[in-house]
């Protein structure tokens, strides 16, 4: 049913933006990309979701709270609940705080104002494919940088203190942002969040929330490519699912 | 006391109230009035400004669609258009900055929308007064902070435009903004459709009581004191809904359910339906009952000129009538039909009370009045053309100067505003801001398009003609710097009020020099935008035309980037370095002054220089390109240096000159580039076969700037300048809306 290609949902909700680019990465990467309208109850055998970047019903309220609510939410949270992988990326992480599918909340950038720039991410916790142990398995190993670009006004990454324990304690901290060398400080920290932040996965490591923009790095023409190892690790994910 | 008559009050002169009588047989009604003085005002109907709009060059086999539609339209070849408008919101963002800004973005995107492209980047040339003033620094921030939240909700990247600084924008900022957009060619909407019975289905937002008279009351008159108070005349922008709207629309064009397509803006529902039904030879039935409204009770000229933001007009054949609903409801939006075509010419519009206004559709679409003003050139100007900065003696340190000019807001990074622009959505920017021109690329192709939108206030101040000249020079030039071919031109003509005669000088001067510019480098005007009036009590702004120049390349792979991303690369300075420091940078920052001449234009040698850098980038030969423009070869150089990390030894081009002339003389026609090593012998032989004086001026590399004869300093320091000098002017200021 698959043909080889990981079906991998992307989600439009009223008011996503980069849900066209998400389509378009997931290609280039090497997946079938499937367009889903948020009030589908199916995600069409999709065996990866993607929840899109914009500004789902203009942000009204605060950003991902109506959109949690559309009809499509309730497979997106059977299909984590089944360890299916998915990704949030910026508006699409928003969505799954307030879904509860992740920890945490992101509240307006420290600096109040929208911010549009390339950064860099050091990896935290490795990127790899399901059930593979070695070398080989590894997509992107603790310590990579990847480049890749923030466009959001409220991407300040906050948890309770207990909470924010609980994820650093559980490994769960995917990225932060860092300089250009790998150097995690304040000073590289593009919009307050805490321990600087840039991603969180969900216990399990099946669901990934991250502000910065992985479809928007994986063409070399456009600049740095460090979204090619989220979509690849997603595709790897969808892949494992896929059955046999 | 007798009272003033109503057309008086709502800005219709005694002769063209005379004039709608004798056109309609009898007395207007007040609501035919309110029709009238919307269209009839100078926002809409462009009665001071068109006999001289008509001297511009508008034809050429590139272009597709001219100036009349709702925006123009350019043969991208394969198949493929490029949509594109320029337009200016300042009135509004003189009262509200952040609501005017934003609701410039959406009536620029719902132009080209109109013409059934998709939006895919905008551009916004600003021009403020001095950031030492607070009320500036809120108009500053409160228009880029309106300009983000909206652009970047709707999903549209913000990808240039430029920002500059000048005390005759002080209270009256010139805010405009450009939009571009992609369509096939056999899916673009026509400018005139429809037949009798054709429906029109107003879609989007309710009609509310925002913006009642807002072409009339706000952009077409002077704002004096109270203009506060003309805040309920400023739309209130919803960017959600003009998402929903762009996608439904672009939906039901894609599907063939409609048969035209009109945004509303300025005059709202009365320009709308009034143009589509002259463009369609036509008139029309409007039901003002069917039309939904955000609030009671309100007055049917409200309802007819009410300018509430985020609604368009299909045009709909009766059989599609519920497939338009279907698409309209799918996406959220409301859709009512509220008029049909009928034979004749008249525009009928009733409601529960019987017949509202019954005039011809035409007589406000295409009949307002055309006035020649009278002309004068200023007497100040002859005083200043004897000043020329050139002449006087300079004994002061370079580097000061330098810096001085690095430093200046006109030159100085625009970093601070940018960053707040989403430039990135819609995945196809390959050059964003802070370059020569924008490069986007178009989907499934190695096609894009580079946009550049650029103006000279100074230039403009002391020769209009010139100066407007320059304008489309420096357009061309910077689209030609990245490699791309300059294709054609939409402008914003910002100008004080008309009906005072050095006001329409240097109005009618601008468009001589515009014209003759267009028509040299082949780049056809395809509409744009006047915007009179930009004057308060205090001041009034300089002449502000601006030139929004769309380009296009064959291959996006081989654009050109404005940066030393390497060492050890040989740095030329194409084009002559005469002794020029009329109205320039250096002469404002350093000297003080605003004087002289502006620079000599050869067009002809600028056409050749357009010429050779396309020719070099489609060769591959150059590692880098850059305009040289503000500030000069010692600005185009550190620019070239902060961008890439790579610092500069050069020595100046004409080594008889003295140095400040040699590094800041802003002459026309020159850009720098650097070749790819190994390539330097290749293009020296491009540039001496196109005929471009060309000098070797230097050598990338190290971490200074060092200028030989002139200053030394480390790179580090130029980078600190440069980007650090709008952050300081406004720190503390509260950013957002």
């Amino acid at each position: 049913m698959s043909q080889g290609k990981a079906r991998v949902a992307v989600v439009t909700f009223p008011g996503s933006l980069d849900d066209r680019d998400a389509l378009r990465a997931v290609a280039t990467m090497g997946g079938q990309p499937i367009p889903v309208w948020h009030a589908e109850s199916d995600l069409d055998d999709a065996e990866a979701v993607i929840l899109p970047g914009g500004f789902s019903y203009g942000d009204y309220l605060r950003t991902g709270a109506i959109a949690r609510f559309a009809r499509v939410m309730d497979a997106v949270g059977a299909f984590a609940e089944a360890g299916g992988p998915v990704l949030g990326i910026c508006n699409g992480f928003q969505i799954l705080c307030e879904a509860g599918l992740l920890p945490g909340a992101l509240i307006r950038n420290r600096g109040l104002a929208f911010v549009c720039r390339w950064v860099t991410l050091r990896v935290e916790r490795p990127l790899g494919r399901p059930g593979g142990e070695d070398r080989a398995a590894i997509i992107a190993a603790e310590g990579d940088l990847l480049g890749v670009p923030i466009k959001h006004g409220e991407g300040q990454f906050v948890a309770a203190a207990d909470r924010l324990e609980e994820i650093e304690a559980g490994g769960r901290v995917a990225f932060r942002y860092c300089s250009a060398s790998g150097e995690v400080d304040e000073r590289f920290n593009p919009n307050g969040s805490a321990h600087n932040i840039a991603g969180v996965f969900n216990e399990r490591g099946n669901v990934l929330g991250m502000m910065p923009h992985p479809e928007h790095a994986v063409d070399p023409d456009l600049g740095p490519t460090g979204g090619q190892a989220v979509l690849q690790w997603l595709l790897a994910a969808a892949r494992a699912r896929v059955p046999a | 006391m007798t009272r003033e008559p109503l057309h008086r009050a709502l800005g219709l002169t005694d002769d063209e109230h005379g004039a709608i009588v004798e056109r309609l047989g009898r007395e207007p009604n007040r609501s035919e009035l309110a029709m009238y003085s919307v269209m009839w005002s100078e926002h809409c109907s462009y009665k001071s400004s068109k006999v001289h709009l008509r001297t511009l060059p508008t034809a050429g086999p590139q272009v597709l669609v001219g100036p009349g539609a709702d925006a123009g339209v350019v043969d991208l070849g394969g198949g493929q258009a490029c949509v594109f408008k320029m337009e200016s919101h300042s009135h509004p963002s003189a009262v509200e900055p952040y609501q005017g800004a934003a609701t410039g973005v959406g009536g620029i995107v719902r132009d080209v929308l109109s013409m059934g492209a998709r939006p895919v980047a905008l551009l916004d040339p600003l021009r403020f007064g001095p950031l030492d003033d607070a009320r500036n620094r809120y108009l500053f921030s409160g228009v880029v902070a309106g300009i983000g939240g909206y652009g970047n909700c709707i999903g549209v990247p913000t990808v240039g435009g430029e920002v500059k600084f000048d005390a005759s924008h002080a209270s009256n900022p010139t805010i405009d903004v450009m939009c571009v957009g992609f369509a096939a060619v056999d899916a673009l909407v026509p400018a005139r459709a429809g037949k009798a019975g054709s429906v029109l289905v107003l879609i989007g937002a309710g009609t509310g009581r925002d913006g009642i008279g807002g072409v009339s009351v706000l952009a077409s008159a002077t704002l004096d004191e109270d203009a506060h108070e003309s805040r309920p005349s400023v739309q209130i922008g919803d960017p959600f809904t003009e998402k929903l709207l762009i996608e439904a629309c672009l939906e039901l064009n894609r599907r063939g359910l409609i048969e035209g397509l009109k945004d509303l803006g300025g005059a709202g529902l009365t320009c709308a339906v009034s143009e589509a039904a002259a463009g369609a030879g036509l008139g029309a039935d409007l039901d003002l009952d069917a039309v939904p409204r955000r609030e009671e009770g309100m007055e049917p000229f409200e309802v007819l000129t009410s300018e509430s933001q985020e609604r368009m007009l299909a045009i709909v054949r009766p059989s599609h009538l519920n497939g338009v609903l279907d698409v309209c409801r799918k996406w959220g939006l409301s859709a009512s039909p509220v008029a049909r075509f009928v034979e004749g010419e008249a525009l009928r519009v009733t409601g529960a009370d019987g017949v509202i206004a019954d005039v011809p559709a035409r007589s406000l679409a295409d009949e307002g009045p055309e006035y020649r003003r009278p002309a004068r050139p200023p007497a100040w100007l002859e005083d200043l053309h004897g000043d020329d900065p050139a002449a006087a003696a300079f004994d002061g340190s370079m580097e000061d100067a330098f810096f001085a000019v690095l430093g200046s807001p006109n030159v100085a990074g625009k970093r601070w505003v940018f960053e707040q622009y989403d430039s990135l959505v819609q995945g196809a920017t390959v050059a964003g801001p802070g370059g020569d021109a924008a490069v986007i690329r178009l989907e499934g192709s190695l096609k894009a398009i580079a946009v550049s939108a650029d103006g000279n206030g100074r230039w403009c101040h002391l020769d209009p003609a010139l100066g407007a000249a320059h304008a489309v020079a420096e357009a061309a030039r910077n689209v030609a710097t990245v490699g791309a071919r300059p294709l054609a031109v939409t402008n914003c003509l910002n100008f004080g009020n008309p009906e005072r005669p050095e006001v329409m000088w240097a109005f009618e001067e601008t468009v001589r020099g515009m014209a003759e510019a267009c028509r040299a480098l082949g780049t056809p005007v395809t509409g744009g935008n006047v915007s009179f009036y930009n004057e308060s009590a205090a001041s009034a702004i300089r002449p502000t035309p601006i030139v929004g120049m769309v380009g296009m390349a064959e291959d996006y792979r081989l654009l050109v980037r404005a940066a030393f991303a390497d060492a050890g690369l040989a740095i030329y300075v194409l084009g002559r370095t005469l002794p020029e420091l009329g109205g320039s940078e250096f002469a404002e920052a350093v000297l003080g002054r605003v004087s002289g001449r502006p620079p000599v234009l050869d067009l002809a040698a600028e056409a050749r220089l357009h010429e050779l850098l396309q020719r070099a980038a489609n060769e591959d030969v150059l590692a880098m390109a850059h305009d040289c423009s503000d500030g000069g070869l010692a600005i185009a150089l550190a620019e070239a240096a902060i961008a890439g990390g790579v610092g500069v030894t050069a020595s100046a081009p004409d080594g008889s000159m003295p140095p400040h002339l040699a590094w800041f003389s802003e002459s026309a026609s020159r850009a720098v580039v650097a070749a790819r090593s190994g390539r330097e012998g290749a293009f020296e032989v491009l540039a001496v076969t196109s005929g471009v004086p060309f000098t070797r001026i230097g050598t990338t590399g190290g971490s200074r700037l060092t200028f030989d004869g002139a200053f030394d300093v480390p790179l580090a320091d130029a980078i600190a300048v440069f980007e650090g000098t709008i952050p300081r002017l406004m720190s503390g200021e509260r950013v957002g809306a």
